[in-house]
């Protein structure tokens, strides 16, 4: 056997095959309680499984959808920023093109010179020439910085390699954040000179600003030692350190989940410059990304709640109507088995009454004629000794063997096989007529005696005999049973297309569930001393084989109702 | 009115001459025979006016026995005796032309009114 089956078997024996020895409320209640678990088991468990996945699919799209716009953003700013630049850039070796060394050395032309870029391109801030040693050997601008050596700075040496530069931004001598950009003119290392300008940055925020970001969102130049380049909203000044650090290298686009110093949870999106060791970050907190993501997560929360709610109501329903379906087809079954039971017992007992009954019949018989003989012969014999002694003596033996006659011939009677005879007949006239057999009783004990036959009941075909006996019987039980002033109630309805029905309804004595289960049965009497115990066997026997049915209900105390159903039509076979 | 001559057909020998001994006492001419051959054989020799037949008697049943009276020897009226307590035999027995059945066990002055009965009723 596989593992897989075994653990099969394990599971429906502890699932559906409940052990008999429980008590039968407790197996349905057990029953019950594991068909919801199993149920909920496999709705609710794919349907918790697809809605993780779901939620997971939603978020990483969701999220793709709201970072692309901020990479597009990032990418279009990075290209304003480079632009800007190379602007300046192109601007100032234009100038070193156009100009010759003498003429950028004298400062009058200089000073034109200055003018004219101020006026046509913004932020230019000053221009001045640096010779080959590193001294500022012309100046136009509003600070004194004629004659300043700038020999020793890291900037000079690599103008003088690379022939051009672009600096960090800087405080420098005029204490505004600002950007410088040489650019060598002349070949020869001895006659070679440096034309710088420098740019105010405030250009800067305004690219920053044309991103036109919320509130609660980010975007600041960052040069590769991380430190500021222009303001931050949140995280400091030009020339501060950035919290932040993006990754080494030239690394295009990045984009990280971090939290802030602030401690918020947010989205940041690192672009690296071509050119310049500049990042541009974008930073936007995720409570604002993911709004739509919250709302989108609360509608699938509210649909998923309510539809375990749905499937857990539709699963109770139909569980507990399950369970009282086959509770009821138990019952059925159970009650059906014990009717069987009860006829197979009754018939076997008929049988064998019978067999006994027929046995005893012809000693009985011998008995009876041999007693009297007897008596014939004391009668015959005038001059008899004790003859009145006799006389009453064998009177006594055929009066018990009258006794015993009529228990062996309705014993006989109880399981014979008699011919039916059917006729058509009503019910009610059956009835009306057995009640004056037994009037005399019942008015003498001022019993109520109610009728309520159904003046439409159809006639039926039964015999006519057999029927008298078996209201009989019943009637003069109820009659037993009730206290003087007591009442009987009979009733009578057309039950269904086959059937009718006959109620005989005391306010008696009553009943307790171990008579009723013996009722039916030869010689169970409760009359002590009087009955034969026959009255009602017969009776069930008789409606047996009339193709009806008997059932009764009886409370201790509050009375019996027997119930008779009868074929409107004659059965087939009338056998036993 | 002269007595009638009786066959009692019954294999209980207790029963049957006992029941012959006081229905003799009565005047009847009575004769007894245990089983249905031996009724038969009685009856061709000198045919009785009556016979009293039990139903349930081993090899020839009272009814068979029954069935070859009424064939052979119509005129003799016939009152059954069944033990069964059950009225079919009875019944039975006189569709196939039985004058009375009467059941077991018999008041004798039931069985002589039925008698008489079947002497004054025509056969």
């Amino acid at each position: 056997m596989t593992a897989q089956s075994k653990w099969l078997r394990y599971f429906k024996l502890n699932f559906f095959n409940l052990g008999d020895e429980k008590d039968s409320e407790d197996r349905y209640r057990l029953l019950h309680r594991n068909m919801i678990l199993f149920m909920i088991l496999v709705t609710i468990v794919p349907l918790v499984l697809m809605a993780l996945v779901n939620y997971h699919q939603y978020r990483t799209s969701l999220k793709a959808e709201i970072i692309n716009p901020m990479r597009v953003l990032s990418s279009k700013t990075k290209h304003s920023f480079e632009l800007f630049v190379e602007e300046k850039l192109s601007t100032v070796r234009f100038i070193t093109s156009a100009y010759s060394i003498e003429e950028l050395a004298n400062k009058d032309k200089l000073n034109k010179i200055f003018r004219v870029l101020k006026k046509e391109f913004p932020g230019f801030v000053d221009l001045g020439l640096i010779d080959y040693k590193g001294i500022q050997v012309s100046y136009a601008g509003p600070y004194e910085l004629l004659g300043k050596n700038y020999s020793d700075q890291s900037w000079y040496h690599e103008v003088i390699v690379r022939g051009v530069y672009i600096s960090d931004v800087f405080m420098g001598y005029r204490k505004f954040p600002h950007i410088a950009i040489a650019v060598q003119l002349g070949n020869d290392v001895s006659g070679s000179c440096i034309l710088r300008a420098t740019i105010d940055t405030h250009q800067f925020d305004n690219l920053i600003a044309a991103m036109e970001l919320d509130a609660e969102s980010d975007a600041f130049l960052i040069n590769d030692k991380g430190v500021f380049q222009t303001h931050s909203k949140f995280y400091g000044k030009v020339l501060d350190n950035c919290p932040f650090s993006p990754p080494l290298g030239n690394y295009g686009n990045y984009i990280a989940e971090e939290k802030d110093p602030n401690g918020r949870e947010i989205i940041s999106v690192y672009t690296h410059f071509d050119k310049m060791g500049y990042s541009l970050v974008l930073i936007k907190p995720k409570s604002v990304i993911l709004k739509t993501w919250f709302t989108l997560k609360s509608e699938m929360f509210f649909i998923f709640i309510i539809s375990t709610v749905l499937i857990i109501l539709t699963i109770f329903k139909i569980t507990s109507f399950l369970i009282n379906k086959t509770r009821d087809a138990d019952e059925r079954r159970e009650l059906a088995f014990r009717e069987l039971e009860h006829s197979q017992k009754l018939s076997s007992i008929g049988r064998l009454a019978a067999g006994v009954a027929h046995e005893i019949n012809n000693p009985l018989a011998i008995i009876n004629e041999k007693a009297g003989l007897m008596k014939d012969l004391i009668e015959l014999t005038s001059e008899f000794k004790n003859r009145e002694k006799f006389l009453g003596l064998t009177n006594s033996i055929q009066k018990s063997v009258e006794r015993c006659k009529t228990i062996t011939h309705r014993l006989l009677g109880f399981a014979r096989r008699m011919e039916v005879q059917f006729e058509v007949l009503n019910v009610n006239d059956v009835v009306k007529e057995v009640l004056g057999f037994l009037e005399k009783e019942y008015v003498y004990r001022g019993i109520d005696i109610r009728l309520e036959l159904d003046e439409n009941l159809p006639q039926i075909s039964s015999d006519l005999g057999q029927l008298q006996q078996v209201f009989l019987n019943i009637l003069s039980n109820a009659i037993a049973a009730v206290a003087d002033n007591g009442n009987v109630t009979i009733k009578t309805w057309d039950q269904d297309p086959e059937t009718i029905g006959v109620s005989i309804k005391d306010n008696g004595t009553g009943m307790s569930e171990e008579t009723i289960k013996h009722i039916f049965e030869p010689f169970f009497t409760t009359k002590k001393g009087y009955g034969t115990g026959l009255g009602l066997a017969i009776t069930y026997g008789i409606i047996q084989k009339l193709g009806g049915k008997i059932k009764v209900e009886s409370k201790l105390g509050e009375g019996s109702i027997f119930h008779v159903y009868l074929p409107k039509k004659a059965p087939l076979k009338s056998s036993e | 009115m002269k007595k009638p001559n009786i066959l009692l057909v019954d294999d209980e020998v207790d029963f049957v001459q006992t029941l012959a001994e006081r229905l003799q006492l009565r005047g009847f001419d009575i004769h007894v025979a245990h089983d249905g051959d031996s009724a038969m054989s009685q009856m061709d020799s000198s045919p009785p006016d009556i016979v009293v037949l039990d139903v349930m008697m081993p090899g020839l049943g009272g009814l068979d026995v029954l069935k070859q009276i009424k064939s052979q020897l119509p005129k003799i009226q016939v009152i059954l005796l069944t033990g069964r307590g059950s009225t079919a035999d009875g019944i039975e027995g006189m569709r196939l032309g039985a004058f009375d059945y009467l059941m077991k066990p018999i008041d004798i002055d039931e069985l002589i009114k039925k008698i008489n009965a079947s002497i004054r009723s025509p056969s």
